[in-house]
């Protein structure tokens, strides 16, 4: 760039605004510790000039300090950023590095590689075109190689560089690097990839990253920089049906109603006509609202403002789509589901699901198998640990639009929030709506809730009873069901131990089992609430999510959480099955509140200290209670 | 290349309007952290692109130590009044009442007090539970791994180690009350992006980063502008005014100038391009140690 220094400003100008007309080009690379990635990135910034001299000084002093390449300049000290993994020597996160050329921007996503990190590589992947899996020469194709390539494929990643490195050390040879790429060809043939250009380099002594170099004079193709400018990952959003999801609805006074949000795919031009995807409303496009003016047209990627011609109902949310290609619309879908938390996937749990602009809560109802991201071969699982991937149908509270995820990797990809830590615990793509969702009609009844629940003179309830084992949940839920009969009150009593003797048989003490326990119990209480019947359910139910799934099964205040807080020490003195001291024993696993956990609940409608009373007067508080809040009338 | 395919400008201002709107969606009290530097300017222009017509649904901050540019102040308080926002200055007033200056308690106990305390009292008393920022990846090496959504715990601590996966632009907004998170639309702006923008959209800036004579005197190598009569002279020192302009602005006595002739947006511009000093080298607080920001980070410190 020292020309610049002889430009004058009119030329100076017409540079820049050349520079302005830069496209954007975002990709990852992958590989691992020893492949050379963090040296390969360090060289591309290096090599085109991105450095300063306050950086340049500050790496050949940290080189001697911390560097591995004797007295050259070591690169990979320019990316490996924070202090604990330049102790470690190992890149621990995602870490985002920028450099340009004259003709285009890069946006490069730096992952670390190791096994437990296939969470980073995703994250990196998810917004990348394209991939540059870095191979170590010497070793060839590794399992990591496949496994970077495995999910690369599954982020919807195109377009791919097979960077062979440090071609250097094997002598510069064609045979080599042949082999290398023969073999990557036969396993990634599956893996759906548009472009896959191969190229031999060296990224310590720089042949074929920017420059060619002399060493490697039988190789014809691109350089690594060459290819990166223009390598052709067109928008393909462009050309697919428009979809935009709305983000917030502009209303700076009564005679503006406007749409906000980010064209996922497609084109739009006032005049147009749209559909609310969800609820079918149709409207035309009356203006594309910008701060530089309205628009004649708009395109993905652009983020904007959209007035409708009629007054329709829209919010956060929804997405607007062309008529004629809609996205689908359903409760239920398969998904490709990362896990990234240390707690483990729990099918039957309620999570939170944001899809687009949309977030609804929902669970995983099945897992039909999950993948072994080195051999690629399906294994059946209960659960998805941390870094695993799998095949899940996912059931939501209600519909949204969505897309395959190989149609629109934007209305098509979705995360997985933890409702209690808010943790992001997984990413997912969307493989198929389930037709289930749209096949399987409510049938509608005549008979309704209300009406069952009149005659007999009664508000349905669920009455939650949650505690330890010994705690006395049975006892006073026993207590409470004799005292209602006698007022002449519909009850029944789904008991947890009692339960599981039939509905629930096939079921272990699993944390996985324990929530499909819960659910199961949950919607059979659902049931019986809407039989009109006040249901008794005597539960240990340790964990808060399983008990919020059950309550927001029912209508808000039909669910009564009843705390039955007897502490451990009183409950294990008790022990009225034995179960305590087999458990310290070690002949009962899992046990709740000897090593399994036990999650006191926060807001319980009723909390029994049961060392205050006896099951006598702690039921009769609970009747008083339900007389109280006209549960029983 | 199509006609059609977004320029890498417009890509990053799409990224970065689609950032602010989720925020505004998402959090129940957000507010916009502002500098009065250039980053600021642009994130400042990008949110009122991103609500137009409406206005930018939350008021702008801004922690002023008292040792700004007085220019900044002007240039700030201007700027909220001519785009007609709500904006909030607030000040440790106990470090101003404590006497705490950059002179007397050093760069680093100085900004610790005065800067990152009073940043964390501000969102605290306020409620704010997302705070844009305007920091950029390309600023300084700790950065580059930094999210977009910046989790901060109850006490406004980041820790490396628990954050969020962020994947697509799926920004997980969730927060317990007292959390918060610091927000970075320009995450993906480079210096010389954010540059370009500004001349290409005509974005107003202080003055000071356009060259002009400045009184001046010349520390370890450093020159620091005597704004005004509270900076004080060491023996045999006398201001000198010398053609200078400043490539950040922050504090005056902790902010160096450069010695430059660039006195328009695209002179600025070609200096930039052709500089061997990278950005951040012009504050002082950086150069304690090589991972001092992210040291500064964790406590609190954008």
């Amino acid at each position: 760039m020292s020309a610049l220094e002889t430009l004058d400003v009119e030329a100076f100008t017409d540079y820049l605004a050349r520079h302005e007309r830069k496209s954007l080009l975002r990709f990852l690379t992958c590989g691992s510790v020893d492949d050379g990635k963090s040296t390969l990135i360090g060289r591309l910034l290096y090599d085109t000039k991105l450095l300063f001299e306050d950086q340049l000084k500050s790496l050949e002093r940290d080189s001697r300090k911390h560097g591995t390449v004797g007295e050259d300049i070591d690169f990979a000290l320019l990316v490996d950023g924070l202090e604990a993994e330049r102790e470690q020597g190992i890149t621990i996160d995602v870490a985002y590095r920028f450099f340009a050329t004259d003709v285009r921007k890069f946006i490069v996503a730096d992952t670390p590689g190791h096994e437990q990190y296939t969470r980073n590589m995703a994250t990196g992947a998810s917004n990348s075109d394209l991939a540059v899996i870095l191979v170590d020469a010497r070793h060839g194709i590794l399992t990591q190689t496949r496994r970077h390539s495995f999910i690369v494929s599954l982020l919807g990643i195109r377009h791919v560089v097979l960077a062979v490195n440090k071609i250097d050390l094997v002598g510069y040879s064609k045979d080599v690097f042949d082999r290398i790429v023969e073999e990557y060809r036969q396993f990634a043939a599956d893996f759906g990839f548009k472009t896959l250009q191969p190229i031999p380099l060296s990224a310590r002594f720089g042949d074929n990253v920017l420059d060619r170099g002399p060493n490697i004079s039988w190789y014809s193709g691109p350089t690594l920089v060459e290819h990166l400018e223009t390598v052709n990952v067109e928008d393909e959003n462009l050309d697919k049906p428009f979809r935009m999801p709305v983000q917030w609805v502009n209303r700076p006074n009564l005679d503006f109603r406007g749409f906000s949000g980010t064209i996922a795919s497609g084109r739009i031009r006032p005049g147009d006509p749209v559909v609310v995807a969800k609820s079918g409303r149709a409207s035309t496009v009356k203006a594309i609202v910008t701060y530089d003016g309205d628009k004649p047209e708009a395109q993905a990627g652009e983020a904007l403002t959209l007035t409708l011609a009629d007054e329709v109902d829209v919010s956060r949310g929804d997405v607007l789509t062309t008529p004629d290609q809609r996205p689908e619309v359903s409760d239920q879908f398969a998904a490709n589901l990362i896990w990234m938390a240390d707690e483990p996937l729990l099918p039957g749990r309620s999570y939170l699901f944001k899809l687009g602009t949309k977030t609804v809560s929902g669970q995983v109802t099945e897992i039909k198998h999950k993948t072994d991201v080195n051999t690629f071969s399906k294994l059946a699982a209960k659960t998805l640990a941390l870094n695993e991937v799998g095949v899940v149908n996912v059931a939501l509270s209600e519909p949204i639009a969505f897309d395959a995820y190989t149609q629109n990797r934007d209305t098509g990809a979705f995360i997985v929030i933890d409702r209690l830590s808010n943790l992001t615990v997984g990413a997912g793509m969307v493989e198929f709506g389930l037709r289930r969702a749209t096949n399987i009609h409510w049938q509608a009844l005549d008979v309704s809730k209300e009406s069952r629940a009149a005659l007999k003179g009664q508000k349905p309830a669920v009455l939650w009873f949650t505690g330890l084992s010994g705690a006395g949940k049975s006892t006073i839920a026993n207590l409470v069901e004799k005292k209602l009969h006698s007022l002449g009150r519909h009850t029944y009593t789904l008991d947890g131990d009692n339960i599981r003797h039939g509905l629930n048989k096939d079921l272990g003490f699993t944390d996985a089992d324990r929530v499909e326990n819960i659910r199961r119990v949950a919607e059979t209480a659902r049931l019986f609430v809407d039989a009109g019947l006040i249901v008794l359910v005597s539960f240990i139910s340790p964990f808060r999510s399983e008990r919020r799934l059950a309550r927001e099964l029912v209508e808000p205040g039909e669910f009564l959480e009843i705390f039955v807080d007897t502490p451990l020490e009183v409950a294990e003195t008790r022990d009225p099955k034995g179960l305590y001291k087999k458990a310290r024993q070690g002949q009962i696993k899992n046990f709740t509140g000897i090593d399994s956990p036990y999650e006191a609940p926060e807001n319980a409608e009723i909390r029994l200290d049961t060392t205050s009373g006896t099951a006598e007067e702690l039921a009769e508080r609970i009747v008083s209670y339900l007389v109280a809040n006209d549960f029983v009338i | 290349m199509s006609a059609n395919r977004l320029t890498h400008l417009k890509r990053l201002e799409a990224e970065s309007i689609h950032i602010i709107r989720e925020v505004a969606a998402e959090f129940k009290n957000p507010v916009m952290l502002y500098s009065i530097g250039k980053d600021s300017s642009v994130m400042l222009h990008l949110a009122m692109k991103a609500f137009h017509p409406s206005k930018p649904p939350f008021p702008l901050l801004h922690v002023d130590t008292t040792w700004k540019f007085r220019e900044m102040v002007r240039f700030r308080d201007e700027t909220a009044k001519r785009l007609g926002l709500d904006l909030i200055v607030h000040t440790n007033k106990e470090g101003v009442a404590q006497g705490i200056t950059p002179f007397t308690h050093g760069s680093s106990a100085y900004t610790g007090i005065m800067k990152t305390d009073a940043l964390k009292a501000a969102l605290t008393q306020y409620g704010f539970d997302a705070a844009f920022g305007g920091a950029r990846r390309d600023e300084e090496k700790s950065r580059a791994k930094e999210r977009i959504f910046s989790f901060r715990t109850q006490t406004h601590a980041w820790d490396p180690k628990n954050q969020r996966p962020e994947l697509w632009k799926l920004y997980n907004a969730r927060v317990k009350p007292g959390e918060s998170i610091r927000v970075f639309p320009l995450s993906n702006w480079t210096e010389l992006d954010i540059w370009q923008y500004i001349l290409l959209e005509n974005i107003p800036i202080v003055p000071l980063y356009f060259a002009a004579e400045r009184p001046v005197v010349n520390r370890d190598g450093m020159l620091i502008m005597v704004d005004d009569d509270r900076l004080p002279l060491n023996p045999g020192e006398t201001p000198e005014n010398r053609l200078i302009r400043f490539r950040t602005l922050g504090c005056y006595p902790l902010t160096g100038a450069m010695e430059s002739d660039a006195a328009t947006l695209p002179e600025i511009v070609r200096e930039m391009l052709i500089a061997r000093t990278s950005e951040r080298s012009g504050r002082l607080i950086d150069h304690d140690e090589a991972a001092s920001m992210e040291k500064k980070k964790r406590e609190g410190y954008f």
